[in-house]
């Protein structure tokens, strides 16, 4: 069931809410405040809100200056901008000078829909993950930006944070408790574990309902914390199913695919399939047509998690 | 103002002692701004040598991260570590790296290093201040060849945008850049121009005379409602007859004698 409020409007509300009771909280944007949905932050503390203009790169540099002098910074763009446009200045003025900004990008993977595939980030995941000690966050409906956002705030260290900023399909239920860096089960299966991420939990919760109805029990896992991934959770799900899927609306290049790939390869190797762009760019396309396009569906979540069952019993499958 | 020609000379010392004891540096940048960081560390900023984050200082962003050797030469004459400390430069298990860390050495405001950076940096702190109504200055140090870098224009406009008065940049436009001169390779020209057209006001200034840069800064903590670029006419390499107004200073070998002999010749002048 899709949610009645958009993910942005409530991010917005709970940083709001979070920057009433603690000054140090900030927010920048790079004129693209309507979109984010970052306006009424800048109408309920406009002295806390700097819109940049068109310039990343600066935009993280001044986040770092204000994180330097005990502020905490939100500098929010979308996806693609707010990673690949400005890394550097992530790295080295934010992560490598020890400072505290929160990086938001939104429109990950193929909610950018009609700006097509010059906005469509499908590595964005993988650069933030790749620096050292920045934690990396993806939301998954209005519950889980309720849950996690206040930790967000009060981390210590770099951030990144993965924002759909549209109507979600209801996952999580309001009040529920999620702690950063932990994955619980939202389902339990003892067949195949399929670890999700975002937009895509929605689809591997359809794909558990798919292969109940043909004997297969799977075991959902939502992997909100990207970094430092629950190492844990993933070794302990792995091993009980012996089959694994990961699902997650990025590349399968360095995404949740792989960050689960170099635990369980190092740790409990079983038969694995990643559900993402396969290695591709995105392109032009509402959802319903993209999710298709890049095979990001429960039915595609189905056919990797028959596959890994099947190679589970027989061996490898050769396809 | 004689104090400041000698502490000029003293920062010039340590550079060519660091640099000389490791073999190699970036003496060119370095030397070149010894005599602001003199002005700047001795007869201008609020700092304490005993409490280096104190909220109160002002700041300094060192936005050319590689002339790291000369900030570390001059927050030792202020006290914040004995001299010695400062001749691991780039040894194993250093505090002292080639390029500013503020996570290793005490009175580094900011950390440095890729160019085109430290003034987005600094207007963030300006904007942090003004939040928490400081009455702080910063001050950032930028190179002539990094300002072919596109963010150091986001960042100037920005600025200007906001009005920054306690924002105070200075320019090492010593006219070199690894590769060659400036003016060969992407040119400024015309500099003062340019930071003028964006919002600043400017002021220029001979580099190497500390009665100047300093009278200078007096005028531009007067400006208000725009942050202020100075200027300054700098040498690549100033005061040692191997570096100055040498293309191959910015990144050279110096041995140790090299640095002795130019030490001593430094000695020998009547400051």
């Amino acid at each position: 069931m899709q949610e009645s409020q958009e993910m942005r409007a409530v991010f917005t509300e709970t940083l709001i809410h979070l920057a009433e009771q603690d000054p140090r909280v900030v927010v920048l944007d790079a004129d693209l405040m309507r979109a984010n949905g970052t306006l009424p932050f800048q109408e309920r503390f406009p002295d806390r809100t700097f819109d940049v203009g068109i310039a990343e790169a600066n935009m993280i540099g001044i986040a770092a200056g204000l994180s330097l002098e005990g502020f905490i910074p939100f500098p929010a763009t979308f996806a693609t901008f707010a990673t690949r446009r400005c890394y550097d200045q992530a790295v080295l003025s934010n992560a490598y000078a020890g400072l505290n900004v929160k990086i938001v990008g939104t429109d990950p993977g193929i909610s950018s829909e009609l700006n097509g595939g010059t906005h469509m980030p499908t590595e964005d995941i993988a650069l933030m993950r790749s620096i050292p000690g920045n934690t990396v966050v993806e939301f998954v409906d209005c519950a889980s930006v309720r849950a996690l956002l206040p930790q967000i705030k009060e981390h210590n260290g770099p951030c990144y944070v993965r924002l759909f900023r549209k109507k979600a399909e209801h996952v999580y239920d309001d009040g529920v408790k999620l702690t950063l860096g932990k994955a619980y089960p939202l389902k339990h299966g003892e067949d195949v574990a399929i670890f999700c991420t975002g937009i895509l939990v929605k689809e591997a919760l359809d794909a558990y309902e798919i292969l109940a109805a043909d004997g297969i029990s799977a075991e959902i896992v939502n992997i909100h914390t990207i970094k430092p991934l629950d190492k844990e959770a993933v070794v302990a799900a792995a091993g009980k199913t012996g089959a694994v899927v990961t699902a997650e609306n990025h590349s399968v290049i360095n995404g949740l695919g792989s960050a689960v790939s170099e635990v369980l390869s190092e740790q409990c190797p079983v038969p694995m399939r990643r559900i993402g762009f396969q290695d591709c760019f995105g392109e032009v396309g509402k959802m319903d047509y993209l999710m298709k396009r890049f095979h990001l569906t429960a039915p595609d979540i189905v056919r990797a998690a028959k596959d890994v069952v099947a190679q589970k019993r027989t061996g490898p499958s050769h396809i | 103002m004689e104090n400041l020609k000698e502490t000029a000379k003293q920062i010039r010392i340590g550079i060519l002692h660091m640099i000389g004891t490791l073999g190699v540096g970036h003496i060119g940048g370095s030397l070149s701004i010894a005599d602001l960081l003199a002005v700047l560390y001795f007869a201008v900023m609020h700092v304490d040598p005993q409490n280096p984050k104190w909220e109160d200082r002002d700041r300094l962003v060192l936005s050319k991260g590689h002339a790291g050797p000369a900030l570390y030469a001059a927050l030792a004459l202020r006290g914040f570590y004995p001299m010695e400390l400062c001749d691991t430069l780039n040894q194993p298990g250093t505090n002292f790296p080639s390029h500013c860390d503020r996570l290793k050495t005490p009175g580094i405001d900011m950390t440095t290093g890729s160019l085109g950076q430290g003034l987005s940096q600094a207007v963030g702190i300006a904007l942090g201040l003004q939040l928490k109504k400081s009455p702080s200055n910063v001050y950032v140090i930028l190179g002539d060849g990094e300002q072919q870098e596109g963010q150091i224009w986001e960042a100037a406009m920005y600025a200007a945008s906001r009005k920054l008065d306690h924002l105070i940049g200075f320019t090492d436009y010593n006219h070199m850049q690894l590769d060659g001169m400036v003016e060969d390779i992407n040119s400024l020209s015309p500099l003062a121009d340019k930071w003028t057209a964006f919002g600043w006001q400017v002021f220029e200034v001979d580099g190497h005379d500390c009665e100047k840069i300093y009278e200078t800064i007096q005028q531009a903590q007067r400006v208000e409602h725009k942050p202020v670029m100075i200027l300054l006419h700098t040498i690549k390499g100033k005061g040692a007859a191997f570096s100055e107004g040498k293309l191959a200073s910015h990144s050279m070998n110096v041995t140790p004698e090299m640095a002795l002999a130019a030490i001593e010749t430094l000695n020998e002048e009547d400051t």
